[in-house]
């Protein structure tokens, strides 16, 4: 028992804790842009897997890491604008739509994984974003090695959290994503396009998605694999309602969720005889846990999942 | 533009949207072939022979669809009554491991029929429990069903992986994680001599035109699509709307499960990890693809059985990656939702 709470000590287990709650933090943030304005995006385990392709492809064949990060994002987009197209102008239903851009989006990455990349043992690797320390900050003892050691895209996933919160909450751009979410007959009357804002939102927040698979290739992992996002996807739309659909909340489910994956991942080095599919299920269980804990509580945006079609109430 | 419902839906319109649906996504699918450097002719030529050209190919293409068949029902009967069932693929290996774990001994002795029937039970019940957990959390506390049956295949793929290499495991499988096997006097005989088609896709059909009966003759068929329709005009009109998805949640569940005994007591005869290449997720397509009529069901299955076949023989000919398989898939799948509107919406301008 003492050693499980050594292991809450060290630094190590919190860096890792930010290290698995990147990807989340993306597509958390992803998800809850499309929700805001009213879309469910049950696109997001696909559109990971396409972002994660993207990115390392782009890599693969000699871009920059960075570069791999803005195609990934690009990548995103497009998935996005479909499944915009799909469900904001021709009003289909989200969730069906949702499921189909995930089909589409992680077969599309598989195929065109194996049509261009020469799979032999072991899939090929590119060499990845490394920790890079902020100068000054990371000299700080224990703080700086967990939060100022960390991979570029973690800090971008960081100060999105923090943009994102500020863009909802403070300009007139994040009210009208807002209003077009809760009431978007209300948003037409004051002037605005709520299809066209529907629209850009899906396709942001799905660019966001796909960094979140952009992470896991250029940072986490040096290659890519079919099956690699795992779920990722679900538990993001999962905390999403976690979150009640706000930024700071979702970073701080995104974290006490990887704390919760970081800490059962060592457990499992500590604690013997348990079978060790048993530590595997237990993030899975605790999205519907939360989902359960919080379901009632959460204030969906009023008009998420309700078409919007002009002149009709 | 401004879309109008439709008075109602003509038959022509219903058969010709999948039909185009398919098509759209063959040709959309063709220049995915083209960038692999085959001719998508001779891609989609090896399909059909890779599904159709022998007595092998047919029987396997049979084989393959007769759980889409069931799993595709699965999703059908709940997507009907809106309730957005995407876990078959937990509840396809629930009712496999109920059907093992009770074959493997416990019924052996039983006269057959009757273990059949029991195992048949067993499997539908497995599967259905998995389903009711959602659909109570749905009901009661208002957690979107989509997300938790999605986290429970991952939760049920772990705790298949737990029950072979643990309390199932076959002692004679060498050290591969493989669940005992079923008793050979229990297994389904087969269809076709010298071949892995056996009686399941007899059964399957069976089970659609009873499922078709039931949708379009009782009450319990009413009541569901007027849940799906319009659920608080349904609940006014005295509708019991939480008792009736709780009963579609139990029937298409136990479909799902029903599908994964099936497949055990049929052709494989143990439960591994890799036992379902999909038939859950496949279920969703089939099912739209179907429009969710239960008829549409078996055409549909028989589709997406003969692409997944084909696609690996085609991929071995040509070099295509087999993935195009699912690709197609989801093309058409996105396909059928378009079609759809337009079958039941006029665009005016």
């Amino acid at each position: 028992m003492m050693e499980a709470f050594d292991i809450l000590a060290t630094a190590s287990l919190w860096s890792a804790v930010l290290r698995i709650a990147t990807p989340l933090i993306f597509g958390v943030l992803g998800a809850l842009i499309c929700e805001r304005a009213g879309v469910l995006n049950l696109g997001i385990e696909g559109i990971m897997t396409m972002g994660a392709m993207v990115g390392w492809l782009t890599v693969y064949w000699g871009g920059d890491l960075w570069t791999g990060l803005a195609m990934a994002v690009l990548a995103g987009m497009v998935m996005g604008w479909l499944h915009a197209m799909l469900t904001v102008p021709l009003g289909l239903s989200q969730h069906v739509s949702g499921l189909g851009i995930t089909l589409f989006a992680s077969a599309l990455s598989y195929y065109l994984y194996r049509l261009w990349v020469e799979v032999g043992d072991l899939p090929p690797t590119i060499e990845p974003f490394q920790p890079w320390p902020v100068p000054i900050l990371s000299d700080i003892p224990f703080v700086g090695e967990v939060l100022f050691t960390q991979t570029p895209p973690t800090y971008v996933a960081l100060i999105l959290v923090a943009l994102i919160a500020w863009m909802l909450a403070r300009t007139p751009l994040g009210l009208a994503l807002r209003m077009t979410g809760e009431n978007p007959h209300a948003v037409e009357a004051q002037g605005l396009n709520p299809v066209r804002i529907r629209i850009w939102a899906v396709m942001v927040g799905s660019g966001i998605m796909a960094l979140g698979g952009a992470f896991l290739t250029t940072a986490a992992f040096n290659s890519f694999f079919p099956g690699m996002v795992q779920g990722r996807g679900w538990i993001c739309i999962a905390l999403v309602v976690f979150a009640s659909w706000r930024p700071g909340k979702a970073l701080i489910g995104a974290l006490l969720f990887a704390l919760f994956d970081a800490f059962q991942l060592r457990l499992q080095t500590v604690v013997e005889g348990v079978p060790y599919q048993l530590f595997l299920m237990a993030p899975y269980v605790l999205s519907i846990v939360a989902l359960i804990l919080v379901a009632r509580r959460a204030r969906v945006p009023e008009a998420l999942m309700q078409p919007y079609r002009r002149g009709e109430r | 533009m401004r879309f109008e419902r439709r008075e109602e839906v003509s038959l022509p319109a219903l058969i010709l949207a999948p039909l185009g649906a398919v098509l759209a996504a063959l040709v959309l699918c063709a220049g995915l072939i083209a960038m692999a450097g085959v001719s998508p002719w001779v891609a989609y030529g090896e399909m059909l022979t890779g599904a159709f050209g022998s007595r092998l190919a047919v029987t396997e293409t049979f084989t393959r669809a007769s759980p889409l068949i069931l799993t595709g029902l699965a999703a059908a009967v709940a997507f009907r009554a809106r309730l957005w069932n995407i876990g078959g693929e937990g509840q396809f290996y629930m009712g496999a491991l109920a059907a093992a774990a009770l074959g493997h001994s416990a019924l052996v002795g039983w006269p057959l029929p009757l273990a059949w029937v029991a195992l048949a039970v067993a499997g539908m019940a497995a599967g259905a429990v998995l389903l009711l957990v959602p659909a109570v959390l749905r009901l009661r506390f208002g957690v979107d069903e989509v997300v938790t049956t999605l986290l429970l295949n991952f939760i049920v793929l772990l705790f298949v992986g737990l029950m072979v290499e643990g309390v199932l495991k076959d002692p004679m499988a060498f050290g591969w994680p493989q669940s005992v096997p079923v008793a050979a006097g229990l297994r389904l005989p087969d269809l076709v001599p010298r071949s892995r088609l056996h009686v399941g896709i007899v059964l399957a059909v069976v089970v659609v035109l009873v499922v078709w009966l039931v949708q379009a003759r009782t009450v319990f068929g009413a009541e569901t699509r007027a849940a799906g329709l319009n659920p608080r005009a349904a609940a006014f009109a005295g509708v019991p709307i939480t008792a009736t998805l709780v009963k579609v949640a139990l029937l298409s569940g136990g479909l799902a499960g029903l599908a994964g005994a099936i497949e055990v007591l049929g052709p494989v005869g143990y439960v591994t990890t890799t036992l379902s290449p999909g038939f859950g997720y496949a279920g969703i397509v089939v099912a739209m693809l179907a429009a969710l009529h239960p008829l549409g069901v078996v055409a549909a299955s028989v589709f997406v059985a003969t692409v997944f076949v084909g696609a690996d023989a085609m991929s071995r000919a040509t070099g295509v990656p087999s993935f195009i398989a699912d690709v197609i898939m989801a093309v058409a799948l996105l396909a059928m939702l378009v079609a759809l509107l337009f079958t039941t919406y006029r665009v005016r301008r």
